[in-house]
């Protein structure tokens, strides 16, 4: 927030305030309102009854945990939290595994045909999901893989952006340390594995965090790949909350309150890489 | 331990050769120098006595058997490098242990090896510690580990060196070379710096352009360099060259004040270079002489130099800058004129058309 009065005679080597950074802090302020105001009304929300929600107070009349309850209890829930767990975990260790193997082969050995499989990759970066769902439905549907597990995780098990991402980390990892390992004997998996792989993790957080939050909040595809109940993931299965038989606007927010937890576990365990994740992919969060 | 023979050794990438059909015999427990200016090939040639390049033609042996398609590992070799490559993610031990890793020796073997190789490089203390909490020659000094443990047949440096500050650098280099006295393992080196080479190898190997100039020990390639080039590129300061020509009494060089006598092999060669060590060339209060066997160098001074042991005085000559060293490191003050004298058995001369050396200049008895 706004720097206090007495910081203009702080002691010296603190900045002045500038009206510069009086303008950029406010513009900080004004945007985390506006990025915490939906997530305390979900709070509010999940804390109120069915009577209260259109009662817009952020801090309910009478609060309760009755919602959390029912959630709880309600063995669906469990199940949904359960499978979303099982896709975003699979799929994430399957990207850290593929995208690092891959992007170390692209950026580390020099072989014909190189850079045509490097922009074939990069290629479907273009092509927005929407389009690929169709082909994506036909393939699971013909090889019988809809509404399985791997159903849903079959299409994100491998992506041109963890990649992109991990090829220029590797470009990045001397070759000294790989021909190092060469010398004394490693084989070219050996040498993937033990010598370079650690020298990537920052990158391998970031893409952890981003593949994780990803599958995590995923919707469009879980929702077309999957009918019976007992495997729909976490947000197709908030979602028919709103479709059975009125929208129930406190149990779906509970529902978001209580997913929200996983994510902030991820956030916490790896906030240090975070920032440096980001800001070494030169990417938004 | 094992000899390494390079036998008409060629390098090309794509259509570029870098390395033209190298001939080089080293001998077990031997330690050779490398030594030429950047891009004369001379780590493409390590590269390739180490499996990472593959020969483009030739044959190169290691212990007599032919290993141009052998894999590195199948080479017994062990090679430290000018980054050190010791892995930031592993600790001291775990990195000296790395060069076990398909060992296939048991674990206390491998740490007997591992301590072994500590104590002889003084690293037993920092044994726990990770390589961003070690200075530079203890980093240098963990890669060396790595490369003892395997006792490879032969050691191969590439620059190793280059990252570390003057003082260190002679302490390492005394260290490599008390550790090749110790161990015996054939050894080479490849520097640009020609101190190095001079200081450690048995034998240097001088190139450039990605051929071999000349192959001798230290002392051979001070007293008797093969061309210009070797001759500027060994020894500190660099050797002065001066041109000259046959003249009615003798050799006349520019920049000095008289004709020397022409030696024999300068004979039917018209256009020559005259070349005199700084430490050969030493100033004078007295005049010039007509000594035929002095080399008597007339000039003014622009820079004086006092190193401590020696100093150094420059001088603007007829014939181009000279360095000279001064006598009883009393210098001449800069803009002065000032005269050095240098015996004729001292001076070496080149054939200025092809560079090439054509011997020592023969005094006069």
């Amino acid at each position: 927030m706004i720097a206090p009065a007495e910081s203009l005679d702080a002691p010296a080597g603190r900045r002045p305030l500038r009206p510069g950074r009086i303008v950029a802090w406010t513009l900080l302020f004004i945007g985390g309102v506006v990025m915490v105001t939906p997530l305390l009304f979900m709070f509010s929300t999940s804390l109120k009854t069915a009577g209260q929600v259109y009662d817009l107070r952020l801090i309910p009349a009478s609060p309760t945990l009755a919602n959390y309850v029912e959630v709880l209890s309600d063995g669906r829930f469990l199940r949904w939290f359960l499978n979303s767990t099982l896709v975003a975990v699979a799929v994430t260790l399957s990207n850290l595994f593929f995208d690092s193997l891959v992007g170390y082969t692209l950026a580390k050995f020099r072989f014909r045909g190189r850079m045509i499989v490097f922009i074939a990759i990069l290629s479907t970066l273009m092509i927005p999901t929407e389009m690929l769902v169709i082909p994506w439905y036909l393939m699971a549907s013909q090889l019988g893989w809809l509404d399985t597990y791997w159903g849903i995780m079959f299409p994100g098990m491998m992506t041109a952006f963890g990649t992109f991402l991990m090829k220029q980390f590797f470009e990045g990892v001397p070759d000294d340390f790989l021909e190092a390992a060469r010398i004394d004997g490693l084989n070219e998996f050996q040498i993937w594995w033990k010598v370079a792989m650690p020298l990537v993790t920052p990158a391998l957080s970031a893409l952890a965090i981003f593949t994780f939050l990803g599958n995590w909040t995923a919707f469009f595809w879980p929702l077309i790949s999957v009918t019976s109940r007992e495997l729909y993931t976490l947000p197709v299965g908030l979602s028919s909350f709103a479709v059975e038989q009125s929208i129930q606007w406190e149990m779906i927010m509970t529902g978001a309150a209580l997913a929200t937890i996983p994510t902030l576990l991820v956030f916490i365990a790896l906030q240090r890489y975070i920032v440096r994740g980001v800001m070494l992919a030169g990417l938004k969060g | 331990m094992a000899t390494i023979e390079l036998e008409n050794i060629v390098k090309r990438f794509g259509s570029a050769t870098v390395v033209h059909g190298l001939d080089l015999a080293i001998a077990d427990g031997e330690f050779v120098a490398l030594v030429g200016p950047s891009g004369c090939g001379k780590s493409t040639t390590l590269r390739m006595i180490a499996g990472l390049e593959d020969v483009s033609a030739g044959t190169l042996r290691i212990g007599g058997v032919v290993v141009n398609h052998h894999e590195p590992k199948r080479r017994n070799v062990a090679m430290v490098f000018q980054n050190y490559a010791i892995y930031p993610h592993l600790t001291v031990r775990e990195n000296i242990a790395f060069g076990l890793y398909t060992s296939g020796l048991p674990k206390e073997k491998k740490a007997a090896r591992v301590d072994e190789a500590a104590r002889i490089l003084g690293l037993e203390d920092l044994l726990d510690r990770r390589p961003a909490a070690l200075s530079g020659g203890q980093r240098q000094r963990v890669a060396i580990g790595r490369a003892m443990v395997r006792n490879p047949s032969a050691f191969l440096f590439d620059e190793p060196l280059s990252n570390l500050d003057a003082q260190l650098r002679n302490q390492m280099r005394i260290e490599i070379k008390r550790l090749h006295q110790r161990i015996g393992a054939t050894t080479v080196y490849v520097t640009h710096d020609q101190v190095e080479a001079m200081t450690m190898a048995d034998r240097i190997v001088v190139m450039r352009d990605g051929r071999i100039l000349q192959i001798g020990t230290p002392s051979d390639l001070y007293d008797a360099p093969a061309d210009v080039f070797t001759a500027r590129f060994i020894g500190t300061p660099a050797m002065n060259l001066l041109p000259a020509s046959h003249g009615p009494d003798g050799l006349v060089v520019e920049g000095a004040a008289a004709p020397i006598r022409a030696p024999a092999s300068a004979a039917g060669v018209a256009r020559l270079l005259v070349g005199v060590r700084p430490q050969d060339l030493v100033c004078t209060d007295a005049g010039a002489g007509a000594d035929p066997d002095v080399l008597t160098v007339t000039g003014t001074v622009t820079a004086v130099e006092p190193l401590g042991p020696e100093t150094h005085v420059h001088l603007d000559t007829s014939g181009g800058p000279v360095i000279a060293l001064a006598a009883d490191r009393a210098a001449p003050p800069v803009g002065a004129p000032a005269t050095a004298l240098a015996r004729t058995r001292a001076l070496h001369l080149f054939d200025a058309a092809s560079e090439q050396a054509l011997g020592r200049a023969a005094e006069h008895a």
